[in-house]
C-alpha cells in the first residue's frame, strides 16, 4: 500500500511501546518501535514516518529534546508527545517546539484514535499544500513569458528585481502585448504568490457597480442583497490585486480606489465595519496615461500612486527577432491542445511571418497560428493555413500602370484588410487621421 | 479449531461458542481455566493488563491443536496509554481476549439487560477473532470489524463481516 500510514512509538518501557503496536496494527498501520533517543533517531534516518508518538519521560534525552532532532530530520513530522504526568508547562513547551498535541496517559481510546486519525489528515494536508504549492511554482513562471530579444530579456529582469518586493508596479503597452501575462509573471514570483491575484477589468466598470464590486455588502444594504458578499479587494488580501486596462476608469471610481490604495482600509456597503487589507497593486493600460493626466480624465494623484515602478512593453514589431521563437512555440501549445502533431512553421512562412507589422501583437499573432493549427495538417503550418487574404499574402506583379486613385483604393483596402476592419489601426498604418480613413472608405464605397 | 478459553467470567459461555462455530464454520471448544489473575493486575489502576494476558496464553497455557485462541473474562482490561480496552488480539496471531465487563449495562448504571450484553459479547468476540485471522479494521460502520471504542458504537455495528472483509477472510 502506497499510502499506508507509518508511526513510530518511542518509549522506554516496553509494556507500552508493544501495547500501542498492537493497538495501532489492526488499524492499518506500518508500525515501528524504538525503546528510546538514539534507537528512535536512527530509525528515522533510515526510515520515513508520518506519526511519532513520543513519551516525554525517558533516560538520557527526554521527548522534548527528542523532539527537536526529529524535526530537524523531517521538519512535516506529527509528533504525539506523551506523558504520566500532567504539567501545563511541558505541555506548553512541547507544543511551542511544534508538537501536534499532547496527551496524559492513560487517556480514552477514542480520544487517542481520533487524535492520531487528525495527525494523519493534518500530515496528509500538509503535504498536498505543498505539492499543490510545486504545482502552482512550475505553472507560472517566466517562462511563458516567449522571446529572447534584448526587450524580452530586460522585462524578465525587471520582473525578478520587483516581483521580491511588495512595490505597486504599472505595465504599459500597446493592446496585445502581454500585459497580463506580466501582471501574473509578477504575482506568482513574489512571496504573495500562494494568495489570490485578483483581476478587475477596469474597462467594465462602472460608477454605479463598483462600490458593491469592489468593496462588498452588508445583507440587506440594497434591495436584493441577502447576504454579505465580499467585494473584489477583499478577496485579494495578502495576495495582489491587477486592475486591468486602468485607463478606463471614470473619475469618481478614481477617487474611491485613490482613498483605498492610500490607506488598504474600507466599509462594506451599507455597513460601518472597517475592513483593513493587505494587497500589492499591479495595474496595466495601453493608453498613454501622462496624456491623460494633461487633459483631465485622469486624476493626476491616482496616476503617480500607480506608477510607482513603470515596465513598458515593446509592440510585436519592435521585437520581430521573437517572432520565429513565438510562432514556435504557439504551434507547440495548440498542436499539444489540439492533439496535432505539429513540428513548426515551414521557412516561407516563417519569413512572411516575420515581415507583418502585426498591428494586434502577439495576440495577433497567437490567433492566426491558432487558426492555422486548426485548419492545417501536420507536421508544418503553412501560408495556407494562415487566416489572411490571397492578395495580401502574393500580391501579383503587373507592369500595368493603374490609376492613382485605384492604387490609393487598394492600399486603404489593404490597410483595412491587415486590421481586420479596425479603423484607428488602419489610421496608424497609413499615417493618416481616422477621418481620412472614413473619407476614403465613404469615396471608394468600401465594405467597412 | 478456535478454543474459547474462560476464566472470571460470570456468564454463559454455550450461545456464544455455537454463534462463533457458525460466523467462523468451524468446531469452537470451551475450557475452563483458573489462572492466578494476579500477575495480571495492575494496583494503581485495579485493572488488569489484557497484553499480560495475551502473552500469558502465548507462552503455552493453551494446548497446541488450537489454531486460535479467545479468552473471554469478565475482568476490567487496559493496556498503558489507554484507560480501558473491551478487549485486545494479535493481527495475523494465535492468541486474543475479550471482557465482558464494559459491554454489561449495569457498568454505565443501567438497567441488567442479558441479551444486549450477549450480543456485545458475541460482537467482540468475532472483531477480535477477526484480527487473529488478519483482518484489519473496516470502515464500513455496519461490519463487525469497525473500530469501536464506546459500547454505543458496537451497538449500531453488525456481528457479522461485510462483503470486502469477508471477501479477504475466505482467501486467508
Amino acid at each position: 500500500m502506497t499510502d499506508q500510514v507509518s508511526m513510530l512509538i518511542v518509549d522506554d518501557e516496553p509494556s507500552v511501546r508493544d501495547s500501542l503496536m498492537h493497538w495501532f496494527l489492526p488499524e492499518g498501520y506500518r508500525v515501528d518501535t524504538a525503546d528510546g533517543a538514539m534507537q528512535a533517531l536512527d530509525k528515522m534516518r533510515d526510515s520515513n514516518f508520518d506519526i511519532v508518538l513520543l513519551d516525554i519521560k525517558m533516560p538520557g534525552m527526554d521527548g522534548i529534546e527528542l523532539q527537536q532532532r526529529l524535526r530537524e530530520i523531517d521538519g512535516q513530522l506529527a509528533i504525539i508527545i506523551m506523558t504520566a504526568y500532567a504539567s501545563v508547562d511541558t505541555a506548553i513547551q512541547a507544543l511551542k517546539q511544534g508538537a501536534y498535541d499532547y496527551i496524559t496517559k492513560p487517556v480514552d481510546p477514542d480520544d487517542l484514535s481520533r487524535l492520531v486519525r487528525n495527525a494523519v489528515e493534518q500530515r496528509r494536508l500538509l503535504r498536498e499544500n505543498l505539492s499543490l504549492k510545486e504545482e502552482i511554482q512550475s505553472l507560472i513562471s517566466t517562462d511563458e513569458i516567449v522571446g529572447d530579444s534584448p526587450q524580452v530579456r530586460e522585462i524578465i529582469k525587471l520582473i525578478s528585481t520587483v516581483a521580491q518586493t511588495d512595490v505597486t508596479v504599472m505595465i504599459q503597452g500597446p493592446s496585445g502585448t502581454g500585459k497580463e501575462l506580466v501582471a501574473r509573471a509578477i504575482h506568482f514570483n513574489s512571496r504573495r504568490r500562494f494568495f489570490p491575484l485578483i483581476t478587475i477589468n477596469c474597462g467594465a466598470l462602472t460608477d454605479t457597480l463598483v462600490e458593491s464590486d469592489l468593496f462588498g455588502h452588508e445583507k440587506g444594504a440594497f434591495t436584493g442583497a441577502q447576504y454579505r458578499r465580499k467585494g473584489k479587494l477583499e478577496l485579494a488580501d495578502k495576495g495582489a490585486i491587477f486592475f486591468d486596462e486602468i485607463g478606463n476608469i471614470g473619475l469618481k471610481t478614481q477617487m474611491d480606489l485613490l482613498r483605498v490604495i492610500e490607506t488598504k482600509r474600507f466599509t462594506r456597503l451599507g455597513g460601518n465595519q472597517v475592513v483593513n487589507v493587505d494587497f500589492r497593486i499591479i495595474s496595466a493600460t495601453n493608453r498613454n496615461l501622462e496624456d491623460a493626466v494633461k487633459d483631465g480624465t485622469f486624476r493626476e494623484d491616482l496616476y503617480y500612486r500607480l506608477n510607482v515602478f513603470n515596465i513598458q512593453l515593446p509592440s510585436l514589431k519592435e521585437r520581430a527577432s521573437d517572432i520565429p521563437l513565438l510562432a514556435d512555440h504557439f504551434v507547440r501549445k495548440f498542436g499539444a491542445a489540439m492533439n496535432k502533431p505539429f513540428t513548426g512553421v515551414d521557412l516561407g512562412t516563417m519569413e512572411w511571418l516575420k515581415q507583418q507589422p502585426w498591428p494586434g501583437n502577439v495576440r495577433e499573432l497567437q490567433n492566426a497560428i491558432e487558426r492555422a493549427v486548426v485548419v492545417g495538417k501536420p507536421p508544418l503550418i503553412t501560408l495556407g493555413d494562415l487566416p489572411c487574404p490571397v492578395d495580401w499574402r502574393a500580391p501579383s506583379i503587373s507592369e500595368d500602370v493603374l490609376p492613382l486613385a485605384e492604387v490609393e483604393k487598394r492600399h486603404i483596402q489593404l490597410a483595412l484588410e491587415k486590421t481586420r476592419g479596425n479603423v484607428s489601426l488602419a489610421a496608424q498604418l497609413l499615417d493618416v487621421d481616422r477621418a481620412t480613413v472614413y473619407n476614403k472608405i465613404k469615396k471608394y464605397s468600401l465594405n467597412y | 479449531m478456535i478454543l474459547l478459553l474462560t476464566f472470571e467470567f460470570p456468564g454463559e459461555i454455550e450461545r456464544l461458542r455455537s454463534q462463533l462455530e457458525t460466523r467462523f464454520r468451524t468446531e469452537v471448544n470451551v475450557s475452563r481455566c483458573e489462572l492466578d489473575c494476579r500477575a495480571f493486575f495492575n494496583l494503581d489502576r485495579s485493572q488488569f493488563s489484557s497484553s499480560a494476558i495475551i502473552e500469558r496464553l502465548e507462552n503455552g497455557l493453551t494446548p497446541q491443536d488450537a489454531s486460535k485462541v479467545l479468552a473471554v473474562t469478565g475482568l476490567d482490561l487496559f493496556i498503558p496509554v489507554l484507560t480501558f480496552v473491551f478487549g485486545e488480539a494479535r493481527l495475523n496471531g494465535r492468541c486474543a481476549v475479550v471482557s465482558s465487563y464494559r459491554l454489561d449495562n449495569s457498568f454505565y448504571g443501567l438497567p441488567d439487560n442479558p441479551a444486549i450484553l450477549e450480543e456485545r459479547l458475541l460482537k467482540e468476540a468475532v472483531h477480535e477473532l477477526g484480527h487473529t485471522f488478519g483482518l484489519l479494521h473496516c470502515q464500513n460502520p455496519e461490519c463487525v470489524m469497525k473500530s469501536s471504542t464506546y459500547v454505543e458504537e458496537i451497538d449500531f455495528k453488525s456481528s457479522g463481516f461485510c462483503g470486502r472483509c469477508l471477501e479477504k477472510l475466505a482467501k486467508l
